[in-house]
């Protein structure tokens, strides 16, 4: 049986890579795949916990979790899209017309 | 008692009547707003006068004054103010001068001001004023008098700058409200000193606490509560009925139209101050200081103001200091004790400065707004009726027997010549002061009325005024003829049925010296109508047979610009407070301080604005870093008691 800590410390690594990732990268496919890393990393996390504690909450929660990002991954992909086509470009430096 | 009962009624009726005119009178013909007008304040005279004869029955009875209160005004603590309203015998001799010479100045109006703007305006103010001042006469406590004190002023600010597109005119009524303030702010003190001294603004709680009998005369020199209550109320006195050195705002209001002049400025409001004394005669004879500081004031102004009124050319202008150097007498009166004596000059002066400042304004009409007495004279034959009216009120305010202000004024100047302290100086001034009444008053009428025409015949049409203008004037004349009729009797030893008729509220002891010297008050009524013999004398060795105006220099030059005063206060007052106000509380503390602090919060919020601007970049990565780095620090604090000793614990 693998100790809950391996899981834990996987999680907080792959969580880890994924904020490194969203700020460094540039290419909005590439910050929306960081996202769902994120999430993915915390999935595991909640796994781990359910199975170390013996309880089914963890594993409910994944699977909302897992709803939740369905259901960006659509919006968030067609928002890519209209972007991608009104900018002709994937770059989030240039998606800022929120600014002053 | 139905009048008596309802005594709110004879203030309301003007007050309706002023509310009525001013909300709709604007769009009625002049008809209707003179019915409103004149009805109100002939209604209200008539119950002024059902009132008197029902209190009249009551006092034989009951033998106090009528007080009944309304309703609570003000209640706080154990302070209570309400709407009480008094009616004893010095309030029966105001309220039928201010109702009854008030009727005839409304009914003189709606002939002068036939062809004036704003006709509605005039009457809607007029009334409002006779609310006020009945409010005054009839209030029951300082409080509600106060009430009707500031009414009046406010009526007569309103008024002065009736014809409000002049500067002139705004600027005397300004004048007015400001130098009144002045006064009404010691008023204030002295109701102040009262209250903490007898717990109490009721008059008669006041005065009977006063004059009980462990209340100690204050001795003359000390200045006791009383005493400085009693100088603080006669500061308010000396700002309403222009006193020196208030007095300067009354001649400057000759700018409001004539009715106004005659009404506010000569019959009523400015007698309130006298009014107030008598009525606060209680405190005052117990402050013989305060007494004589009145007597003095009075007495300085009779001559000061007779003085400047000697060389005016404005023929309102001799009237207005002719009018405050009678105030003076009047206040000359109280401050030898004789309140009677006071409010009788009160009484036959409302009638007599009435009848000449009426004159004067039909005068005025005839000569299509002309004021200035050089450019009228030879008027007596074309308006021989005003003519008439204004010799019979110069008559009476000389001193003339048997007119009226011969014994109004021949008692002032016997009770200061019975005074013990200075007495004989107050009558000497006192006397010469009547030269010199009658002296401008007959040049006023040689000016006027006789010698050549001065003016050119081709451009100003004399013609004599209508009947509702004259018929005034004639009721008018009439009384200034009888109205001293009431003390007549104690020139062959009888009794003065005027300070008799006002005993019950003054006492019966200043006429107890009456019979005693009756041969002295026969000298000195003599030596009175000498003196205004005198003056006529004068007048009319210097203006009776040819008309000279000369240059103007010397004592001609000072008197002529009123011994400068007006420069003078400019110079001490107006422009120190001027160069302050401008320099230190506008530049420095309004601009500087306040507006700085305003200015500054605002830029501070804007600074700070700017600089968190910038955290706004658009860049969605930027955003994430603050995420993370908000996550950091949230994440530290809550682990904060785990990472504090494993980070820390090991330099321990």
């Amino acid at each position: 049986m693998v100790p809950t800590n391996y899981y834990l410390i996987l999680s907080a690594v792959l969580f880890g890579l994924g904020v490194v990732a969203f700020v460094f990268k540039r290419n909005i496919i590439t910050l929306f795949m960081a996202i769902e890393l994120m999430l993915n990393a915390v999935n595991l996390a909640f796994v781990a916990f359910s199975q170390a504690l013996g309880k089914p909450d963890g594993e409910v929660f994944v699977l909302f979790v897992i709803v939740v990002a369905a259901a960006e991954a659509a919006v968030g992909l067609g928002i890519i899209i209209l972007t991608a086509r009104n900018r002709r470009s994937l770059n989030v430096e240039h998606v800022d017309l929120l600014k002053l | 008692m139905p009048i008596l009962e309802n005594l709110w009624i004879i203030p309301l009726l003007p007050l309706l009547g002023s509310a009525i005119n001013g909300l709709f009178g604007a769009k009625w013909s002049k008809p209707i707003v003179n019915s409103v007008a004149l009805g109100s304040t002939g209604i209200s005279f008539l119950c002024a006068v059902e009132a008197v004869r029902e209190f009249l029955g009551y006092y034989g009875t009951n033998h106090k004054a009528w007080v009944k209160p309304f309703f609570d005004w003000i209640v706080a603590g154990s302070f209570r103010a309400g709407f009480d309203l008094q009616l004893d015998h010095l309030t029966v001799v105001m309220l039928l001068v201010v109702t009854g010479v008030g009727f005839l100045i409304h009914i003189y109006s709606t002939g002068y001001m036939a062809h004036e703007e704003g006709y509605f305006r005039f009457f809607s103010y007029l009334n409002l004023f006779m609310f006020f001042m009945l409010i005054l006469v009839l209030a029951a406590n300082y409080v509600l008098l106060f009430v009707g004190w500031e009414g009046v002023g406010l009526c007569s600010y309103l008024l002065i700058g009736f014809y409000y597109l002049r500067k002139s005119a705004a600027d005397a009524g300004k004048k007015a409200f400001i130098v009144n303030r002045i006064g009404d702010f010691g008023f204030m003190l002295g109701m102040f000193l009262l209250f903490r001294t007898f717990h109490s603004l009721d008059f008669a709680t006041v005065f009977a606490a006063a004059a009980k009998p462990e209340v100690a005369i204050e001795p003359m020199g000390q200045f006791g509560v009383l005493t400085i209550a009693c100088l603080l109320l006669f500061v308010g006195a000396t700002g309403k009925s222009a006193q020196l050195p208030l007095y300067v705002w009354l001649p400057d209001a000759m700018e409001g139209p004539t009715p106004v002049s005659a009404l506010i400025h000569a019959a009523t409001m400015v007698t309130a101050g006298v009014y107030m004394v008598a009525r606060s005669h209680v405190l005052f004879t117990h402050a013989p200081t305060a007494m004589y500081v009145v007597a003095i004031v009075g007495c300085a102004t009779a001559f000061f103001a007779a003085t400047i009124g000697l060389v005016q050319s404005d023929i309102k202008k001799v009237l207005a200091y002719s009018t405050v150097s009678q105030l003076g007498y009047m206040f000359l009166a109280c401050g030898v004790g004789a309140f009677g004596a006071g409010i009788f000059h009160l009484m036959t002066h409302a009638f007599f400065k009435a009848l000449l400042f009426l004159s004067a304004g039909s005068v005025i009409h005839a000569m299509g707004g002309e004021q200035d007495m050089w450019n009228m004279g030879g008027l007596g034959k074309k308006i021989r009726t005003t003519f008439l009216c204004m010799l019979f009120g110069t008559i009476a305010i000389a001193g003339f027997p048997p007119f009226a202000a011969f014994f109004s004024k021949d008692s002032i100047l016997f009770s200061a010549y019975n005074y013990p302290e200075n007495g004989k100086a107050f009558y000497a001034v006192g006397l010469f002061a009547a030269i010199l009444t009658s002296f401008y008053m007959f040049r006023l009428i040689w000016l006027t009325f006789a010698g050549e025409k001065r003016y050119d015949e081709h451009k100003v049409h004399v013609h004599e005024s209508p009947l509702n203008m004259t018929g005034p004037l004639m009721i008018l004349a009439f009384l200034s003829l009888t109205g001293g009729w009431f003390a007549a009797p104690a020139l062959w030893g009888g009794k003065d049925y005027f300070a008799e008729f006002l005993s019950p509220v003054f006492g019966a002891g200043e006429s107890a010296g009456a019979e005693s010297s009756a041969s002295l008050e026969h000298i000195l009524s003599s030596v009175a109508v000498a003196a205004a013999l005198a003056g006529l004398v004068v007048a009319w060795r210097m203006y009776g047979k040819q008309v000279n105006r000369g240059k103007s220099e010397g004592v001609h030059k000072l008197l002529y610009n009123k011994y400068y005063v007006d420069e003078l206060y400019a110079a001490v007052i107006i422009r120190p407070l001027m160069w302050l106000s401008t320099n230190v509380l506008w530049k420095v503390v309004d601009a500087g301080m306040i507006d700085g602090a305003v200015n500054g919060v605002a830029d501070g919020a804007a600074a700070v604005g700017d600089t968190l601007r910038h955290t706004q970049s658009g860049n969605t990565r930027s955003y994430a870093v603050w995420v993370v780095v908000g996550a950091m620090v949230l994440l530290g604090i809550i682990f904060w008691p785990i990472l504090h000793p494993a980070l820390f614990g090991g330099v321990r």
